[in-house]
């Protein structure tokens, strides 16, 4: 397991250092987009309206405030579940373009098969901190789609050191998720079995 | 200001307090796991959690940006002598904590598929009454439906010859799979009931109840305790990324079934699990019991 920092525009050769279970800290334009961004550029056609290509997504829905100069300023942000856009992930890469995905969980394997073929991964950033992810956006650079509301727009924002980002899924076809949900389940059969011989309640 | 203005600057200050603090049992409890989750993966985002909560305190933020679908569990006391203004005043206390905390807008319209932008919605934010007869006071509950706890929520009806391990199943295979992605170390909460309805409404209300405590029913109990070893050897660790532990506790809630069906319904919370509970007299005075000695 190895710790990196990328500065992103990223390249094919910056992904394909990462493994599963590095950790990464990244600098530059990440961008929000989660239901809703995927359902309008697969489900729709419709262009994603940020030039993301080598950059990162995050599934995430942020809290915003506007300011009195028109921007805005992020309050709370941090990764919602990624499995849900496992539908479309796959086309969302190809489409634009995009190399990091941030989330949280892990996601399926057709995802996992569209970061081998667009060269790409997913992270993951620890669940419900999402103070401490807002304090390492040092800027909102813009939004668009804002009509989807608040938790759904495409927020940009410019980040330091944004992390710590656990590689879930590598570019060679690696799921650390779903390699763990195999450990899961080998330990719960005995533990069901377990369990159900004493709950037989009936006199 | 009158009593109607009093009570919602109190229910909003209420809502903002809750989105920001956890409640003392659940800190207590994670403050626990974090002294045996001390490897790996583990230890670093039990790190993360705790600096979190501290930003979250420092700079009175929601700890999470997901401050979920407000949900109100009212004991409405028949003599509490706000009553017919309660409803009214809990939507407009929901819109003036959206504004002040700042919550997210989480209430998205059914149909015209459009985020209403104040967290107010049709039947939303969701109240459910009980009546205490003769009783002066009110106590609200509020829970903050997050997204990715309240994925693994299911209700389904089984055959009694399916048997409580039909439960377990159920709900071992529900933990292994979504309970992943629901930012574990979760609290469990199962109903146990005749219809699926019933069985639902009863999981979301075991998560009300404090972690540690336990059903007075001594074989519900048990299963509590027996559901929460088990899940804890599987190891799930903080966000599924494996570790000593999985779960700050199961509460088992429960109704009488019909002869013929045994339902089971589960809800998660999760670590940040965002539950808050104030008791109110009639003159107003109030008591934060699930965060003591917090002035609103």
């Amino acid at each position: 397991m190895s710790t990196y920092e990328l500065t992103m525009p990223v390249s094919d050769s910056d992904i394909k250092k990462l493994k599963i279970g590095d950790v990464i800290f990244l600098n530059g334009t990440i961008v929000t987009g989660r239901d809703d961004c995927h359902h309008r550029v697969v489900k729709q056609g419709k262009e994603f309206p940020v030039d993301i290509k080598g950059k990162a997504i995050f599934h995430a829905g942020p809290i915003m405030k506007k300011n009195d100069d028109g921007t805005y300023t992020v309050v709370s942000v941090g990764p919602t579940t990624s499995m849900r856009m496992e539908s479309c992930e796959a086309e969302f890469l190809k489409e634009t373009g995009v190399k990091i995905i941030i989330g949280k969980g892990g996601m399926g394997p057709k995802t996992t098969k569209g970061c081998v073929d667009s060269c790409a991964v997913h992270t993951i950033f620890p669940g419900g901190c999402a103070v401490i992810a807002a304090k390492e956006v040092e800027k909102v650079s813009g939004v668009e789609w804002l009509d989807l509301g608040m938790p759904e727009a495409a927020w940009i924002m410019e980040a330091k050191k944004f992390g710590p980002l656990i590689v879930s899924i590598d570019s060679y076809g690696n799921n650390l998720i779903d390699e763990n949900k195999k450990t899961f389940n080998e330990r719960k059969a005995p533990v069901v079995s377990d369990i159900s011989a004493k709950l037989d309640f009936l006199e | 200001m009158d009593n109607k203005e009093q009570l919602i600057s109190l229910l909003s200050a209420f809502i903002c307090h809750a989105s920001s603090h956890l409640p003392d049992d659940v800190l207590k409890r994670l403050g626990e796991m974090r002294e045996i989750e001390k490897e790996g993966f583990a230890a670093t985002i039990y790190e993360a959690m705790f600096e979190n909560m501290k930003l979250a305190d420092e700079l009175k933020r929601p700890s999470c940006q997901d401050t979920g679908v407000l949900q109100f569990f009212v004991k409405a006391g028949t003599k509490f002598p706000y009553l017919d203004d309660l409803a009214d005043v809990l939507r407009e206390a929901t819109i003036k904590a959206t504004k002040e905390a700042p919550l997210r807008h989480n209430a998205v319209e059914v149909f015209e598929e459009k985020n209403t932008g104040n967290n107010v919605g049709h039947r939303i934010p969701w109240i459910d009454w009980e009546i205490v007869p003769g009783s002066s006071d009110v106590e609200i509950y509020l829970y903050m439906a997050g997204g990715g706890c309240s994925l693994p929520g299911f209700s389904k009806v089984l055959m009694p010859l399916e048997g409580y391990e039909g439960i377990i199943k159920a709900v071992f295979d529900q933990m292994t799979s979504y309970g992943v992605n629901a930012c574990p170390p979760c609290l469990v909460g199962i109903g146990i009931a005749g219809s699926a309805e019933v069985a639902a409404k009863l999981s979301k209300k075991a998560l009300l109840r404090p972690v540690g405590s336990h059903n007075p029913n001594p074989r519900a109990k048990m299963m509590e305790e027996e559901i929460e070893n088990g899940l804890n050897k599987i190891g799930l660790g903080p966000g599924g990324l494996g570790g000593k532990l999985s779960v700050m506790g199961v509460n088992i809630e429960q109704a009488a079934r019909h002869p013929a069906t045994l339902a089971v319904g589960m809800n998660t919370a999760c670590w940040a699990h965002r539950r808050a509970g104030i008791k109110i007299s009639s003159d107003l005075s109030y008591d934060l019991f699930t965060h003591k000695g917090v002035t609103l």
